[in-house]
């Protein structure tokens, strides 16, 4: 950043890199193509398997919902599972949103002995692909006694490296080390000062944090499709991953089905699209 | 947890806890979710990848069969299938996407004020959406006989329609496509934000100087963009090898024809509850963990900014 003295008279702004109207248009169409999947599936759940593949396809709402809605539940418990689903996500995301705040406020306010080499292990399992964890969390469920458990869903990831990274960097910037000292001076017990002072000041990061989770859990499909066996127990993904078969797929039904799942996802990323944006690529922009 | 109001007369009180030992107690729950679901079960799977086994025969059925695991996957025609598989799903999604992205971000940058949040949030929303929802409602739009996509071929080009799901040849195509379509915007975001950080002054000085358009974009945006290139590529990759939901859902949980849709995630999911074989499954997946921990490793070097040029 450099100040420049006298600015000159005739300083001409940036050219952009493209004519503007070109810019506009290749990015327009783009983003109307990003688009149009979910405008499908949104269509597609108000048309009937048959009218799905007609020649030429549905491009307008029909209105087969309330029959698409019908098969659905009639093949599957699927206000169980949507309430199955709700719980896994709520209960993720209380659990994250605590143990998380809790391991952030530990590494970016206090120093401690193997803070160091603690905080490269939080940020080392973040390095482990996913596949690794397949087998063994499915042994670990199985010696637990949690296969068809929904703890099995939020328990393990709810102390997730993302998570305690995200809570240390805001934990080291929104906190004010004073405000601690005074609060200890005063009397106040340490889980005190982190219930009391420290959280309401993560307030911002909390919310944070709780949406990328939520959205995680509520999309979930590797963790359910591991250790849920009764269709009964089944979170959405799983149970409408079980409608596809081979033959005779219903597909209106299942369009309904993931219009469904998909809408909660479209409302939050509606309400607070800048702040998931910004929480997700944390990291990569500082 | 903790009631927001203290009362005097509380017959439980949490013991008070020292400002030594608090960051040990507040990291705890990490320490002993690590311990239980991360280090206990790695390192089981470790001692598996030495075992033969089948978990429906008890712990007690388990024989130590040294490297046999290891030989037969090596040895495994499927497991190099798989392996292929993913490179070329990694390549074929991972590419295009960063070669869209960074012209994509640079035109939202240059020529997008009021909107640019609309149309940012239009290219990311596919990342935060379900895959199960997405890979069903693809594989309705990539149906053979009249789903929309061989439809809107055929109107503009003609020609037979495309066995996308059920032909080899062109699974890895359909997948690859979805997988790009779903993380585009994050890498549109990921050069959004590196773009705000070159200072202005460079562009001014370099149109004073007459440098045109492609001069600017070819000199100054994209080694500044470089970094972040790394960093974006970088998690292609990571990502791209570790592909499982879309090839499992799209081709129904079984690789699809020839296992031309098997993805090695894929592959270790059947070979471990499909075809129950615990001890095989297990030393896949330290075998392609080396295979990740390498190729992050070569790109690592290959896209690194080097230190003298910062």
């Amino acid at each position: 950043m450099t100040g420049r003295t006298s600015p000159r008279p005739t300083a001409p702004t940036p050219r952009p890199a493209m004519r503007p109207w070109a810019a506009h248009a290749t990015v327009g169409v783009g983003a109307l193509l990003m688009l149009a999947p979910f405008y499908f599936m949104f269509v597609f759940a108000t048309h009937s398997r048959t009218e799905i593949f007609n020649l030429p396809p549905p491009l307008w709402f029909g209105d087969a919902l309330g029959d698409n809605l019908r098969i659905l539940t009639s093949r599957l418990p699927f206000w169980r599972n949507l309430g199955w689903s709700l719980y896994v996500a709520l209960a993720s995301t209380a659990l994250t949103l605590l143990f998380c705040s809790m391991a952030g406020y530990a590494f970016g306010m206090f120093e401690f002995r193997f803070k160091r080499p603690l905080f490269t292990l939080v940020m080392g399992t973040m390095l482990l692909p996913s596949f690794m964890n397949m087998i063994p969390s499915f042994m670990i469920m199985d010696a637990l006694g949690w296969i068809d458990q929904h703890r099995a869903l939020y328990i393990p990831g709810a102390a997730s490296a993302f998570g305690i990274f995200l809570m240390r960097q805001f934990v080291a910037s929104a906190v004010p080390r004073d405000l601690i000292e005074a609060a200890r001076m005063d009397g106040c017990g340490e889980f005190g000062i982190y219930w009391r002072i420290v959280l309401p000041l993560l307030k911002p990061a909390l919310g944070t944090l709780g949406l990328i989770t939520f959205i995680a859990s509520w999309n979930n499909f590797i963790g359910p499709l591991i250790v849920m066996r009764s269709a009964d127990n089944y979170t959405l993904p799983l149970a409408l991953r079980s409608l596809q078969s081979p033959v005779n797929t219903e597909w209106g039904a299942l369009m309904a089905g993931s219009a469904i799942a998909t809408l909660p996802l479209l409302v939050l990323f509606a309400l607070s699209s800048r702040q998931l944006i910004a929480g997700l690529t944390t990291g990569a922009v500082k | 947890m903790a009631t927001p109001t203290p009362r005097p007369a509380r017959a439980f009180r949490l013991p008070r806890l020292s400002p030594a030992w608090a960051p040990y107690v507040f990291i705890s729950p990490f320490l002993l979710l690590f311990a239980v679901f991360g280090v206990f079960p790695l390192g089981f799977s470790l001692y598996l990848a030495f075992q033969s086994w089948e978990p429906t025969s008890g712990l007690g059925a388990m024989v130590f069969v040294g490297l046999d695991n290891f030989t037969f996957a090596l040895g495994d025609e499927w497991f190099w299938k798989a392996l292929g598989n993913t490179g070329w799903l990694a390549l074929a999604s991972g590419v295009p996407q960063h070669l869209v992205a960074i012209p994509l971000a640079v035109f939202i940058h240059s020529s997008f004020r009021r909107l640019r949040d609309g149309v940012v949030g239009a290219y990311f929303l596919p990342y935060i959406t379900s895959t199960v929802a997405i890979a069903i409602l693809f594989s309705s739009l990539f149906s053979t006989d009249f789903g929309l996509v061989n439809q809107a071929i055929g109107a503009v080009f003609g020609g037979e329609p495309i066995d996308w799901l059920g032909q080899p040849a062109w699974i890895k195509p359909a997948i690859a496509l979805i997988v790009f379509w779903r993380y585009l915007g994050f890498n549109v975001v990921l050069y959004l934000a590196a773009l705000q950080t070159i200072p202005k002054d460079l562009y001014e000085a370099a149109t004073m100087d007459g440098a045109g358009r492609w001069q600017q974009f070819w000199y100054i945006t994209l080694p500044n963009l470089r970094p972040m290139v790394y960093f974006g590529v970088t998690l292609s990759v990571i990502g791209g090898l570790q592909l499982f939901e879309e090839p499992f859902i799209l081709t129904g949980g079984r690789g699809g024809a020839d296992q031309s849709g098997m993805t090695a995630a894929v592959y270790l999911y059947r070979m471990a509850f499909d075809f129950n074989d615990f001890g095989g499954a297990s030393a896949m997946s330290w075998l392609l963990f080396a295979v990740v921990a390498l190729l992050t490793w070569l790109t690592n070097r290959a896209f690194r900014p080097r230190a003298s040029t910062a």
